[in-house]
């Protein structure tokens, strides 16, 4: 896979090595491009689609989400073109609607002049980007989280809703997670998906082969009691 | 019994064809999930019954076959080799029925009655609904006994195969079907030889995998289901042909688990054709190795999208993924793969058989062949019709079809399913096509075509299409998954009379955001059933927005019921509503209590003189 490839964004003509995505492109020649679920080290996923870029030329110039499509040879690329931030409006508009609790969709949103959203409000946690699965199951090695079911029904969490023998408490999920901070809810950790707040006694020396270097739980409620 | 070269399977086909010559009538029943379940099994028994009984057996022979295509109108005998149709029969009048065949006689009072003319139409092929189609692949199901491969081989099973195998040449398969003009009959519409040629040139040292996509999961539509019930073989026989055009090692049926007499019929043919060698290593000892399995899908929709099927078939979660790399490059198992639909498998051996000049003759240029859809919806002869490519709609609903059911026009067409888009009466001369189609704002789709007439309001076909959509969309892209709740949200809104312009023209800036901004094919086309209603019929929209009103008298919220001049007081209504808001003296005008009313459209449908009105 060595080798170079040359495409055009935004009218500028680029060498990239093959085998990178066109999110990758753009950003390594100064492109902001927004992103949610994306996060260097994990696999790419396209959930989010804020990522989207317009391809190729009209009339058939389509909408692709950067984070996973290919550089390809002559590939023309617009990141910022009408249709683009047309529809990045649009889907930050739905994450408002959604999840107007989230600081980094706020800020995404004002970042875009999004500065209202015309659905009926709701109040949900998770926008189901799929960091966590990813983190949990690619860095973590433990892939003690996924999803279960589809279209609305969607959701992430444990098996059977129980607490998983391969979780490990290590608190990557929440840290990683964009838009559900609240996950980790002091207050109800029956309903957090890791019960990790409410955990008292120090996981990391139970489960041997990892070390504090594995573990996002700062500050560790555990490792602070452990202090004392 | 294990076949080693072509000659042992040309001897067999022989030898099939003396002995099971049969010069007595046969009466053909069909029994597919739909014949089944309209009592197909007790005519069988009843027949079989009467053959025994009156001594009938060395005149008369019984064949279960899948379904023929006229579901209206099962459980039915066809008589061969007369062709005689007898539609919608009960047992009882079976006997008669088997007793007349034996004198070579037609029972006049059960043949078909034509409504328009009055007259009794007793042979199949001038049965309006049977008259205008071109039945390439639907005729062959009254042919084979789906169970019994003898069957099939003996009505010329296998002998595209043969031809395929002697000819020796791959390369000369592939061109038979690249310049047959076949596309790919799951809804793009890829011309399958190009496909094909692109799997043949894929280098891979762990074999490639050929996929027939039955996963079909459009409401309405069952095209699929009837080919692999009717006539499994040829299936199998296509993907054989597919395997020795393109050097895959594996075929793999993928088949919704909703399904199980496919399933079953499936299981049994491979079986058997794996019993003959016309399965596994070295097929009829020519080295040509090829074995099929099949997949039972879980109950997702979004698994008959290409990339989803394959993590299906991987044992993954059905989820799209974005391509490149395509199924073609890297599929199951990151080995090359070709997915493609029943239909266009049970085209292969026709191809390869009648030669590709013959086969491109139907249809029109680009667009050849027959395509097979399923009419369903406020018409009066549903069914499955297969129909030259470039036919009119016109002509499929109302020649065809043999138009409304009720009183009220019809108003549109369906098709392609809930990814598809609703096509007006005013555009009925359309040639029926994969790039009209779209022109028109709607897709080909898998051939699901769903009829409406007045009484049909499209705002509410829209909200229960963005409802299936909510619910089968897989839920990884945000926008689709959001963003068809979102749509249905507002299409609830406005049949419920809450809806706003403001809220009309978000869902339409949506639906151009959804479809543009969503991975796979479901996502991309989800917004059509919103976009193609809005551009044919906006003023009904409106009608609900800005007079509260439906026009088709459907959105409950919206609509009273009223009794006009025309009552007997007959009191029909009033013993049926369910709710007790009907009052009135006998042989007098009847009055209903608007505030009890349900709106359950119960005194309309039982009313014979039309006197209940919805406005």
């Amino acid at each position: 896979m060595n080798g170079m490839v040359s495409l055009t964004i935004n009218g500028l003509v680029v060498s990239v090595e093959t085998g990178m995505t066109v999110l990758e492109a753009a950003r390594f020649m100064g492109f902001p491009i927004p992103t949610l679920c994306h996060m260097d080290g994990l696999s790419p996923y396209g959930a989010c689609r804020l990522c989207v870029v317009e391809i190729g030329e009209a009339p058939r110039a389509r909408l692709v989400s950067s984070c996973t499509y290919p550089v390809e040879e002559g590939l023309i690329v617009r990141t910022a073109s009408r249709r683009v931030i047309r529809a990045r409006k649009m889907i930050l508009e739905l994450l408002l609607a959604s999840c107007p609790q989230s600081k980094i969709i706020q800020d995404l949103a004002a970042a875009h002049d999004v500065q209202q959203q015309r659905f009926r409000q709701e109040y949900e946690d998770c926008i189901l980007c799929g960091l966590c699965v990813r983190i949990c199951e690619e860095q973590m090695m433990a892939k003690a989280i996924g999803f279960r079911n589809r279209g609305e029904k969607r959701s992430i969490g444990t098996p059977f809703d129980l607490h998983s023998d391969e979780c490990r408490l290590c608190g990557a999920c929440m840290y990683v997670c964009p838009a559900c901070q609240l996950r980790c809810t002091y207050t109800e950790p029956e309903k957090a998906v890791c019960g990790g707040c409410a955990n008292l006694s120090p996981p990391c020396i139970e489960k041997e082969p990892f070390d504090d270097m594995m573990c996002y739980m700062t500050p560790c409620v555990a490792c602070e009691i452990q202090k004392d | 019994m294990r076949l080693h070269s072509p000659d042992d399977l040309k001897t067999l086909q022989a030898e099939l064809c003396n002995n099971g010559h049969w010069t007595g009538r046969t009466l053909i029943i069909p029994a597919g999930t739909c014949g089944r379940a309209s009592g197909a099994n007790d005519l069988i028994r009843k027949a079989r019954e009467e053959l025994l009984r009156g001594e009938f057996a060395h005149l008369i022979r019984v064949r279960v076959t899948g379904c023929h295509g006229f579901c209206e109108t099962e459980p039915s005998i066809l008589v061969e080799p007369d062709g005689l149709f007898y539609p919608r029969l009960k047992p009882a009048d079976v006997g008669r029925l088997v007793e007349a065949t034996a004198r070579g006689e037609i029972v006049e009072d059960l043949v078909w009655l034509d409504r328009e003319t009055g007259a009794r139409i007793p042979h199949q092929r001038d049965v309006p609904f049977f008259k205008k189609q071109r039945r390439t692949i639907l005729s062959r199901s009254e042919q084979v006994d789906p169970e019994d491969i003898d069957s099939y081989l003996r009505n010329g099973g296998y002998s595209a195969l043969l031809k395929a195998l002697e000819g020796g040449d791959p390369a000369w398969v592939l061109q038979e079907v690249k310049s047959s003009g076949l596309r790919g009959r799951g809804g793009a519409g890829f011309p399958t030889g190009v496909k094909w040629e692109m799997l043949a040139k894929q280098p891979s040292t762990q074999g490639k995998f050929l996929v027939c996509n039955a996963d079909e999961g459009d409401p309405g539509a069952y095209m699929d289901r009837s080919i692999l019930e009717g006539n499994p073989h040829s299936i199998l026989e296509g993907m054989l042909i597919g395997g020795y055009a393109t050097g895959a090692t594996d075929g793999i049926i993928y088949v919704r688990n909703e399904y199980p007499l496919a399933i079953k019929h499936l299981h049994i043919a491979l079986e058997q054709a794996r019993g003959l060698g016309l399965l596994g290593e070295n097929i009829l000892g020519t080295g040509y190795s090829f074995d099929i399995q099949v997949v039972q899908g879980a109950g997702a929709f979004v698994c008959g999208e290409e990339t989803a099927l394959i993590r299906s078939i991987e044992g993954q979660m059905g989820e799209p993924r974005q391509r490149p790399p395509f199924p073609i490059q890297s599929g199951i198992h990151g080995r090359p793969t070709s997915i493609n639909n029943v239909e266009t498998w049970a085209n292969i051996p026709i191809i390869i058989e009648q030669g590709a000049e013959v086969f491109a003759e139907t249809g029109t240029e680009h667009n050849s062949g027959t395509k097979i859809f399923s009419l369903v919806g406020k018409i009066r002869n549903t069914g499955l019709v297969e129909v030259p490519m470039g036919i009119t709609i016109r002509e499929i609903v109302h020649e065809i079809g043999g138009g409304p059911v009720g009183n009220a026009e019809i108003k549109a067409v369906q098709t392609g399913g809930p990814s598809g888009g609703c096509i007006p009466a005013s555009r009925f001369e359309l040639p029926i096509d994969y790039d009209g189609l779209a022109k028109a704002g709607s897709i080909m789709g898998s051939g699901g075509m769903i009829v409406m007439d007045g009484h049909t309001c499209v705002v509410d076909v829209a909200k229960y299409f963005m409802g299936f959509l909510k619910d089968e969309s897989c839920g990884k892209c945000f926008t689709c998954r959001k963003g068809t709740q979102r749509m249905h949200e507002i299409l609830d809104d406005i049949t419920q009379g809450r809806g706003t312009h403001d809220q009309l023209d978000l869902l339409e800036e949506l639906a151009l955001v959804v479809k543009d901004t969503t991975m796979c094919g479901l996502g991309q086309t989800a917004a059509n059933p919103v976009l193609s209603t809005l551009r044919y019929f906006r003023d009904e929209y409106l009608a609900h927005i800005d007079q509260q009103r439906c026009p088709a008298g459907v959105c409950k919220p919206l609509i009273t019921f009223s009794i006009n001049e025309n009552c007997s007081g007959c009191q029909a209504c009033a013993k049926a509503c369910p709710a007790d808001a009907i009052y009135g003296e006998r042989k007098q005008r009847h009055t209903i209590d608007t505030s009890k009313c349900i709106k359950c459209g119960t005194c309309r449908s039982v009313c014979k003189r039309d006197a209940v009105e919805v406005a």
